[in-house]
């Protein structure tokens, strides 16, 4: 499968009253056609600063200090603000958090949805509103046809979900943003407003890069996860591995303190809080809240070592002259799953030591 | 549709009930002002004045002058000016109130239009020399006094151009050109400060950083959805704003030579010309209480959710 979309040892900062924040320090991942790769992470992690700076629509304090982003090829922190409105909203579209303000209160919903098909498929008023309605009715909104002349405060949340994710589908974006899309919605609208851009992904054949804090979420939409800690990927690989077979302690803690139906005792929380990123510590950021950190963790930022063809840690913990150490019990289970279930699937390059 | 006109006719019943409470309070709180409408003339007798307070009706008791006050007013009968030569004060006013009218509404027009522009600027170039040049000329704009400006700009374009009228008044546009100037600076200055503070706000918002996601640039998301969410607050102060400068700025009509109604308004108070200040008083308020109803139904046009609200939800 092709890439859509490449980022090369991105890195942002930002200029604060206080000094230089390193927010992003050297992502690197890629986006293949039609598939739906997550990004987890906890708040302040950078998941959003990342997708942010794909459609360069960073605040103005923001600055890219190295890196590149290819899409389709093209370098897209290269473009220009116009060359990138054009980009914008056809060729990679953005869901956002919270569809209570995402959508301007003034202004019709139909409206609103022939924007974007109307400034980048020049279409005519009549016929962008036709295709509006198409869209409508695509993510599910019954009665569109009335509905179009009406207001967001007119709609219950997860049906202002569905119109934001219909202006985002207007132009067939190649790459669909989607920030934490579901955060805001309570459980049962969750679930409806997946499965609907599970099925709308198949139709229309759009890779996706999904957003979440939530790993219930993860496992129910994506094909690869990355991990972010403190603005950097520490893991990456298929939702399996990530899931069964995780390596670095940081993606231990994240599904450990995940809760289960067998869960008995309290449930873990990672301890400490992430780091500052006005002056980022030495060596790995996890290492003050790990466990399972040894000298070099403090002194070296581990390379990222190479677990499966598809799976990457950055973790000392995978050096061939590491100890050996014991995951969590959780872990070690669900490692054993992985085992028997998923490992002949991966290709049998589970030796520790290969450097990516 | 059937409920809209249900609030409308109950909201001119509750502007007639106000301007009622209104003329009422004023006619006994002038009647506590000191001094007679004749203080000022020491040649009168005293049995002229008898005769004179007779013709007027003002040997009557306070509540019964009331009365026919009150039900004259019913009829549209504003009373007689004791000053300005006998003339009805309907007739004085329907004279004066045009320049004072066409100044006012000027003077909003080009203030909130101009401030809004400016405004909408200051916040794009948010923190910027841009910004802070913006928002000081705001300030200067709003605590220099309105004559001050009046004088300054009949010097510069009145003395030494010599582009307009130093002061007079002939209803053509020349002649209003330096007056709406001078009265347009302080809706300019606060509708300026007003939208900078709203759009900074609604420019971080989530619904416009969805539409730049659109593809659209920096100032279309401004105009398009910017402006309008920013306008709200806005519309609350232009109400008050606008009636103040339409029943005219008096010191600015003094200089200009305008004959409005401001000038008047100060006559009457000095000479106790009861019916004048009456009227003058009932017309501000008329004007006021309008205007109020002016912003309510401009705040469903501006916000769709102010609108639903008014007509008793979405069915």
């Amino acid at each position: 499968m092709s890439n859509v979309l490449e980022v090369k040892d991105l890195e942002i900062t930002f200029d604060t009253y206080a000094g230089k924040v390193k927010a992003i320090r050297g992502v690197s991942f890629d986006l293949k056609k039609g598939e739906t790769l997550a990004i987890v992470g906890e708040s302040g992690s950078g998941k959003s600063v990342t997708t942010r700076s794909i459609m360069r629509l960073l605040s103005q304090n923001a600055n890219v200090e190295n890196g590149e982003i290819l899409f389709n090829g093209e370098d897209l922190i290269k473009k220009s603000e116009k060359e990138m409105q054009g980009i914008r909203g056809k060729e990679i579209a953005m869901i956002f958090q919270d569809p209570m303000t995402s959508l301007n209160p003034t202004m019709t919903i139909g409206k609103q949805i022939s924007e974007p098909i109307r400034l980048h498929q020049k279409l005519s008023k009549d016929d962008a509103r036709k295709r509006a309605l198409e869209l409508l009715n695509l993510v599910g909104l019954p009665d569109a046809e009335r509905r179009m002349k009406q207001y967001p405060h007119q709609f219950s949340g997860g049906q202002r979900q569905r119109i934001v994710i219909a202006i985002a589908l207007a132009c067939n974006p190649e790459v669909l943003i989607a920030d934490e899309p579901t955060t805001a919605l309570d459980v049962t609208i969750q679930a409806q407003i997946l499965d609907l851009m599970k099925e709308l992904q198949k139709k229309i054949a759009t890779s996706i890069i999904f957003i979440t804090h939530d790993l219930g979420v993860v496992a129910n939409v994506a094909d690869r996860v990355a991990v972010m800690y403190a603005g950097k990927i520490v893991e990456i690989g298929t939702v399996d591995e990530i899931f069964y077979n995780p390596q670095h302690p940081y993606t231990w803690g994240l599904i450990s303190s995940m809760p289960t139906l067998e869960i008995t005792e309290t449930l873990y929380a990672i301890p400490g809080t992430p780091p500052d990123l006005l002056d980022p510590p030495k060596g790995d950021a996890f290492a003050p809240r790990n466990a399972f950190a040894m000298k070099i963790d403090t002194e070296l930022e581990p390379p990222y070592f190479k677990v499966s063809e598809t799976h990457l840690a950055s973790t000392w913990l995978l050096h061939p002259d590491a100890p050996a150490v014991e995951p969590p019990p959780e872990i070690k289970a669900r490692q054993k799953i992985y085992e028997e279930k998923f490992a002949p699937k991966y290709a049998k390059t589970q030796v520790k030591g290969g450097v990516n | 549709m059937k409920s809209y006109a249900k609030f409308l006719g109950k909201r001119v019943l509750y502007m007639l009930l106000t301007l009622f409470l209104i003329a009422s309070i004023t006619f006994f709180l002038m009647k506590l002002l000191p001094g007679t409408p004749y203080s000022n003339q020491d040649k009168l007798s005293e049995e002229q004045i008898y005769i004179m307070n007779e013709q007027y009706g003002l040997n009557e008791p306070v509540p019964v002058q009331y009365l026919v006050y009150i039900g004259g007013l019913l009829q549209g009968d504003l009373g007689v000016s004791f000053q300005f030569s006998n003339t009805p004060v309907t007739k004085l006013l329907s004279t004066r109130i045009g320049p004072s009218l066409q100044l006012g509404i000027q003077a909003v027009a080009l203030g909130t239009i101009l401030g809004i522009v400016l405004g909408v600027i200051a916040a794009m170039y948010q923190n910027t020399w841009i910004d802070t040049l913006a928002t000081f000329s705001a300030i200067l704009g709003r605590s220099i006094p309105n004559f001050v400006i009046a004088v300054l700009l009949q010097l510069i374009f009145g003395v030494y151009l010599q582009w307009f009228p130093i002061a007079l008044w002939d209803g053509g546009f020349s002649s209003s050109v330096l007056p709406t100037l001078a009265l347009a600076i302080s809706p300019l200055a606060d509708s300026a400060r007003f939208i900078r503070t709203e759009m900074v706000d609604v420019l971080s918002s989530d619904y416009v950083e969805l539409a730049r996601a659109k593809g659209l640039s920096r100032w279309t998301v401004a105009f398009k959805h910017g402006v309008r969410n920013a306008l709200i607050p806005l519309v609350t102060i232009l109400g008050p704003m606008a009636v103040g400068l339409m029943t005219g700025s008096m010191v600015v009509e003094n200089i200009y030579a305008i004959p409005g109604i401001g000038e008047q308004f100060v006559k009457s108070i000095m000479t106790n010309d009861y019916p004048t200040i009456m009227g003058v008083t009932i017309l501000y308020s008329a004007m006021l209480v309008f205007i109020i109803l002016v912003v309510d139904i401009l705040y469903g046009v501006i916000d769709p959710r102010i609108r639903v609200s008014t007509e008793g939800g979405d069915k």
